[in-house]
């Protein structure tokens, strides 16, 4: 598809839904939208044809695209100066949009090694429910003019505006990577995770199925494979396949039927005392959950230990996340101060 | 007295008559903070020692609409612990405890007055250090880092405050306390963690900080790169940069900063290098060997006359000393320096120096360059006399003038420092009207009677129109209070 600029239509639309009172549902590739609540919206907002690469000099380790351009265009091109988006986000489809992963927030496996979505998004324009034009941020590392609102964005589910453009740090793919995997009870799997974080190990991922602990070492070939020695273990040889089809989604253990909930915790964590199917990543501190718990159970016990759950995937649309009220009050708010007549996909974030 | 006998009596009341100053000689010590160019005589200070109190404070000047300006070790350098007329200082140093380090974990939970360095200190018996590293780290408190989104040497590799952060506790102008973050590595809906960070005392008063621990690493190298000129050094960081390393530092230090710190702690630097590179390399022996190399046969392509590597661990800490003794050392060349903060595309880098150089001719004043190199992190050091009659004016200006550039070049008027009262007119150049209406509707959300640290960060739209499009001298602006939103 060719690159084009649909800043002023889509400023038009934002402006008329503005006067009309109309809802929209901003949609990307729409690959995401089984995560959150229902949007009650029912206009949509396309976005897949605002597409195309603004600025990228590797150099600067920083690449600018406007929403509607694929993630995959941006991987591609990014791997052919041998760097990478390193939240490692999933697409969960051929056509997902950099505008969709930066409002879905997600980040794969080499999130606690690297960062998240939000820590690698430097700036980005917007449209806000008054529909104006508005850039924050910008496309140098370090920025602490004015509030950090390019941040807020990540995660948003677009409810605080319609993502434009966005600029994202970007970092080089590291020389060498192998995986290590170890056959291990998940308890035993939550103290190595956590012991090989302790210590200056050059990881990038660890990952826990339920029989197998994985671990991905990044860096300079002499590096990883001096790490690797010390660190024993048994090399899979599949694992470059193994984090992609765990970020993806595509493992046996999420293609089965099911609530599947995120569970967000302190890495060392005890197990949680909820029946279902457990699956570890970012080295502990995501735990995955296959179950029918009720959700009210799934809150409460994730609440005891200082986390939280929120419903990815399922039939759950209404207690998927939770907040204390002081901070649900506070972030309706916030919403009010960027989309007032709740014109962004009520319901999908926020009521 | 501008505050009431009874609302002081209050603040007494809560606190402790002890932990209220009221009077002119104590209260002297708050009318700055290392942007000591900028004064105002607070009203109040109070020094709460629990979250109870503070949440009792912020009541009470909620209900009697007393602004509150947070300050923590008071060395921030943008003026962003300023007094406001009419307000109170709310002093964070009492609470300076490290609540706890969780070794596995690997997080510290901590008060908002310990200070930065004290952290990775206590963190050190675990092997664990925390990353962000400030100049000022043996002073400043984290909850100072926090509001100003603090960075260091170490944030090309390490990040910012904000990437080394789990929970912020915020104290709201009513009172109520809020968690941000959590156990976890993110929070549900809103991300008001990364919102709060850097928010310099805007939106809520910092109580409570949990930060990451990351291990130490095992080895560390320093090379040191000398070039004939600054745009040959400017394209070396680039280099290493589109090579795919990823220094833990790399920092640039110009003729005039390498002649300062070399007058001033003998460091061994090349004095008639015209700029010289220090690039550090961290991680397992192995990664550190294969980087050194790729970094030396970098730094050579691209035309260093020297390139020194530190043998051992003294050598490596010799080279840093020069580097670490800069503001000091360019504090004995001149009787007063006026240290700037933008930042730009790296590809700028060259250019930009050359523009300061001629912009420090045209007003007629010295400056030194030392800076973070690897994120485009400028730190001009403008050269000026406080006791010549317009010179700190003339360094204002010129000042502001750079800033603009950054901002011209695609960059911005603040990397680490903050906006504070100092670059409130250059955030007028920097955002359009309808972007700075947006901050304070954002503002508005969290404290909509403008209590919290009013006039600083966030100008008014009033306040742009009256500057012009460019600042004059902040401390003479007739009105400085002027409107809230």
């Amino acid at each position: 598809m060719r690159e084009q600029d649909l800043s002023e239509d889509l400023q038009k639309q934002v402006q008329q839904a503005a006067a009309t009172g109309t809802a929209l549902r901003i949609v990307g590739s729409d690959s995401k939208a089984f995560y959150g609540g229902a949007c009650q919206a029912t206009t949509p907002l396309p976005m897949a044809g605002h597409r195309g690469i603004i600025d990228y000099e590797p150099s600067e380790l920083v690449i600018t695209a406007r929403s509607g351009t694929s993630l995959n265009n941006i991987t591609s091109l990014l791997a052919q100066h041998r760097q990478m988006l390193a939240f490692e986000p999933p697409g969960f489809g051929e056509y997902a949009t950099l505008g969709g992963t930066l409002a879905c927030g997600f980040s794969g496996s080499r999130r606690p090694f690297v960062g998240s979505a939000r820590d690698f998004m430097l700036g980005c324009k917007i449209i806000n429910g008054g529909g104006e034009v508005l850039n924050f941020g910008g496309r140098v590392m370090k920025n602490v003019a004015g509030f950090d609102v390019s941040r807020l964005m990540v995660g948003a589910l677009g409810s605080l505006g319609v993502l434009l453009e966005v600029s994202l740090r970007v970092l080089p793919i590291p020389k060498s990577e192998l995986t290590l995997a170890y056959t291990l009870s998940a308890g035993e799997a939550v103290t190595k995770m956590n012991a090989l974080s302790v210590r200056p190990w050059p990881l990038s991922a660890s990952a826990y199925d339920g029989e197998q602990l994985r671990v991905r070492l990044s860096g300079a070939q002499a590096a990883v494979q001096a790490a690797a020695r010390q660190l024993g273990g048994d090399t899979d040889v599949q694992g470059e396949c193994f984090w992609q089809d765990l970020r993806e989604q595509r493992l046996t253990y999420f293609q089965q039927p099911g609530n599947l909930w995120r569970i967000s915790v302190a890495p060392a964590s005890a197990s949680l005392s909820l029946s279902g199917d457990w699956f570890l990543d970012w080295g502990g501190a995501l735990r995955w959950l296959k179950t029918e718990e009720p959700a009210e159970a799934i809150h409460a016990a994730t609440a005891k230990v200082g986390g939280y759950a929120v419903c990815f995937r399922g039939n759950n649309k209404t207690d998927w996340i939770r907040l204390d009220p002081a901070l649900m009050a506070l972030q309706q708010k916030i919403r009010a101060a960027f989309d007032p007549l709740k014109l962004f996909n009520p319901g999908r974030l926020h009521r | 007295m501008i505050l009431s006998d009874h609302f002081i009596q209050q603040c007494q009341a809560l606190v402790g008559v002890n932990s209220v100053i009221a009077d002119q000689a104590r209260l002297r010590v708050y009318e700055c903070d290392a942007l000591s160019a900028y004064r105002h005589l607070p009203a109040l200070v109070v020094l709460p020692e629990t979250v109870e109190q503070v949440q009792a404070v912020l009541r009470l000047c909620s209900t009697h609409q007393i602004p509150v300006v947070a300050r923590g070790a008071g060395t921030g350098l943008a003026g962003g612990a300023l007094p406001v007329e009419r307000g109170i200082v709310l002093g964070l140093s009492k609470m300076n405890r490290i609540l706890a380090i969780d070794p596995v974990n690997r997080t510290a939970t901590l008060q908002p007055g310990v200070r930065n360095l004290a952290i990775s200190e206590a963190a050190k018996a675990h092997g664990l250090y925390y990353a962000p590293d400030p100049s000022s780290q043996i002073a400043c408190s984290i909850g100072g880092n926090i509001a100003e989104n603090a960075g260091g040497v170490h944030c090309l590799k390490y990040g910012l405050t904000v990437h080394n952060v789990h929970q912020v506790k915020l104290v709201t102008i009513d009172g109520e306390l809020l968690t941000l973050g959590g156990s976890g590595l993110d929070m549900p809906g809103y991300d008001l963690l990364a919102l709060a960070i850097g928010s310099e005392g805007l939106l809520g008063i910092v109580v409570e900080v949990t930060v990451r621990l990351l291990p130490l690493q095992p080895q560390t190298q320093v090379l040191l790169a000398a070039f004939a000129s600054v745009e040959q050094a400017g394209a070396a960081v680039a280099a290493i940069i589109a090579d795919g390393l990823l220094p833990a530092g790399l920092e640039l230090m110009d003729n005039a900063a390498i002649r300062a710190t070399e007058a001033f702690v003998n460091a061994g630097y090349p004095i008639n290098a015209a700029a010289i590179l220090l690039c550090e390399l961290d991680g397992m022996p192995e990664q550190v060997t294969a980087d050194s190399a790729r970094a030396e046969s970098i730094l050579q392509g691209n035309g260093a006359i020297e390139i020194r590597k530190a043998s051992d661990d003294n050598q490596r800490k010799r080279f840093w000393a020069g580097r670490k003794a800069a503001f000091p050392a360019v504090g004995r060349i001149a009787s007063d320096y006026y240290c700037m903060d933008g930042t730009i595309p790296r590809k700028h880098l060259a250019a930009v120096l050359k523009q300061i150089t001629e912009l420090a001719d045209q007003y007629q004043l010295g400056v030194v360059n030392v800076f973070h190199a690897g994120d485009g992190n400028l730190h001009p050091l403008i050269l000026y006399d406080a006791n010549r009659p317009d010179d700190f004016a003339k360094a204002e200006t010129m000042g502001g003038k750079i800033l603009e550039l950054c901002v011209a070049m695609g960059g911005t008027i603040t990397g680490e420092h903050g906006v504070g009262t100092e670059k409130i007119g250059q955030m007028c150049v920097q955002f359009q009207a309808a972007e700075l209406q947006q901050f304070h509707r954002l503002k508005h959300a969290f404290d909509p009677r403008g209590l919290l640290n009013p006039g600083k960060a966030i100008p008014t739209l009033h306040r742009c129109a009256e500057l012009g499009h460019m600042h004059v001298h902040h401390g003479q602006l007739p009105h400085p209070e002027l409107e809230r939103f």
